[in-house]
């Protein structure tokens, strides 16, 4: 990862919108116990004096649509990173043992 | 103007009216009923404007192809003289990947013709892409609000595929961890934007869909020579099934069985930051599907257009297991790969097709697209990382949140039968308690005008006795 962002560099910030004790009523206890938290990507925003900025840093950045939001840096030039995940013998041995079991029955394929 | 978390929801109903343009207050009646034709009459379109609206953005006319091969695997578990020819409805072949398209396009397009500069929509599924890819043709701004993590940061991958996929279109994404209060940030950023929200609930999203259900029944009539028996649809927050049923009407269809099928998650919160992760679907399940179906009008809209139990004629569960199983046996046999969460109604229709007559038909009403993330395998891995059990065995076994089963045998793919009668009745209990609860009617006794009356019958696709006989029970509760 690059590890400095200049101002118009597309990264990513995180802020806290709502925090526990602010929550809405009716929650599991569970959620009721944490903050609401969100996250934006946008372009890098910096005041005149700055020139660069990194990841922990409070920032500004405009999103796609033109809005000017604020929060902690957390990432430049983020990059996708969810994949096929990891091999899952249980889907596939039950996908072969289908294929058998259908080759197998009385007249075979159609 | 003050945007705290009290004062904006305050401001909720006049925020909404601006942000999609209708007054509901025009089709209210007196007491608890609403002019649900006339509002769809009114402020939707006609469905040869849909379809016409639609061809022009490359949506509808999706293939509808016979599963050979698992109507044969079903006739091998069958009594003789059982199992239904099994038919599919493409619907990854629209332009965003799901049948979502066919709503995007009619908010998209109404929004463009009231001069909004752009649109925005809360969903972590299907639809936020739909609306993205719509914009993205109608030169739009579009934002997109998707509940995504907990509380460790922990993302679902298949709703980080689709916050990818709507950026690829070019929305902005904006994204929350777990909880109700996503309204509220959707809220805000409606006043601060002041563009259209795409909600699925409008007359707009789902006359949408109608034309789903007029396909189905125009190309089955052309492959078999009749309506299908039975359409199978996924039902969450009821729109997909009352777009489809609503659509099969109009085209005459009105002998065909709508069956909702949705994922057993019972026992998992919705709202709980720990079972966020434990759970490997985030809609089509019956955490959204029961409790929209017996209260349409919780939805983000005060008047919602999805209202299913006026169209539904029964409604199965299936197993997250089972559903997976189907998605391998769906690319093994039939050379389709498709989206787990798009085959939740093939999973619940491999099973009734058993039951059905072999000279009958079963249409499963959509697919989804898939990809990284959206995917059996990342699916399947993401939830053994969080503690889910994964085992092959007896679906029927599976415990939501513990367990995941793969089905042993196809033979063990069995629909689960909801009481729709009990769904029923909690439907007209909460119609009544919601009006009070609104301040129109604060009597002990429950009073109803014939409007009333006329009013829970076709919300419950019941009788006036069966209507009778639940305010009774209600006024001695």
């Amino acid at each position: 990862m690059k590890s400095r962002a200049v101002e118009g560099d597309w990264v990513r910030i995180h802020s806290v919108v709502l925090k526990p004790g602010e929550r809405a009523g009716h929650l599991p206890e569970d959620t009721k116990k944490v903050p609401l938290e969100m996250w934006n990507k946008g372009f890098l925003v910096l005041p005149e004096f700055r020139e660069s900025a990194v990841v922990g840093d409070e920032v500004e950045v405009k999103t796609l649509t033109g809005r000017k939001i604020s929060g902690t840096l957390v990432e430049i030039h983020p990059a996708y990173t969810h994949s096929f995940g990891s091999y899952v013998p249980e889907i596939a041995s039950a996908g072969n043992k289908l294929v058998s079991l259908f080759r197998s029955r009385k007249g075979g394929m159609k | 103007m003050n945007t705290g978390y009290d004062a904006l929801m305050g401001r909720k109903n006049d925020i909404m009216k601006r942000a999609v343009g209708i007054d509901y207050g025009s089709f209210e009646g007196k007491n608890i009923s609403f002019d649900y034709e006339k509002m769809m009459m009114e402020v939707g379109y006609s469905l040869d404007e849909i379809r016409e609206i639609q061809r022009a953005s490359a949506v509808g006319d999706t293939p509808l192809i016979e599963l050979k091969n698992l109507t044969a695997l079903v006739r091998q578990f069958s009594d003789p003289g059982k199992g239904a020819r099994i038919f599919l409805k493409d619907e990854a072949a629209n332009p965003s990947g799901s049948f979502k398209a066919r709503r995007a396009a009619v908010s998209v397009y109404h929004a463009k013709k009231l001069g909004y500069k752009g649109v925005m929509a809360a969903t972590s599924g299907n639809y936020g892409a739909a609306v993205a890819s719509q914009a993205a043709m109608h030169g739009l701004d579009c934002i997109i609000v998707q509940e995504c993590y907990d509380s460790k940061g922990k993302g679902q991958p298949e709703i980080i595929e689709k916050a990818r996929k709507c950026e690829a279109f070019g929305a902005e994404v904006v994204q929350l961890t777990v909880g109700p209060e996503l309204f509220y940030i959707f809220l805000q950023l409606l006043e601060e934007t002041g563009y259209f929200n795409a909600s699925l609930y409008t007359p707009f999203g789902i006359a949408g869909v109608e034309t789903l259900g007029f396909e189905i029944s125009s190309r089955m009539r052309e492959l078999t020579g009749k309506d299908p028996d039975m359409v199978v649809v996924t039902n969450a927050g009821g729109g997909n099934l009352t777009g489809t049923a609503r659509g099969l009407l109009k085209a005459g269809a009105d002998k065909t069985r709508v069956t909702g099928a949705s994922v057993n998650l019972k026992g998992l919160h919705m709202a709980s930051d720990r079972d966020f992760n434990r759970k490997s679907f985030t809609t089509g399940h019956t955490g959204f599907g029961i409790p929209f179906a017996t209260l349409p009008d919780r939805s983000d809209v005060p008047r919602s257009a999805a209202r299913p139990l006026r169209y539904m004629d029964r409604y199965v569960t299936v197993n997250q297991g089972e559903v997976f199983y189907m998605t391998e046996a769906l690319a093994r046999l039939e050379g389709l790969e498709r989206g787990p969460a798009g085959n939740i109604s093939l999973a619940a229709a491999f099973s009734l097709a058993r039951e059905m007559g072999s000279g009958e038909t079963i249409v499963v009403q959509e697919t989804e697209y898939t990809g990284a993330g959206k995917h059996i395998q990342p699916q399947l891995s993401y939830a053994r990382e969080n503690g889910v059990a994964i085992a092959i065995g007896d679906p029927s076994e599976e415990v939501p949140g513990r367990s995941i089963i793969i089905p042993s045998s196809p033979a063990l793919i069995k629909a689960q039968d909801l009481d729709l009668e009990d769904m029923r009745k909690s439907l007209i209990k909460n119609l009544i308690l919601n009006s009070k609860e609104a301040g129109r009617s604060s009597q002990q006794t429950v009073r109803l005008t014939e409007r009333d009356y006329l009013f829970l019958i076709e919300e419950s696709k019941s009788s006036r006795e069966f209507v009778e006989n639940t305010v009774k029970v209600m006024e001695s509760d």
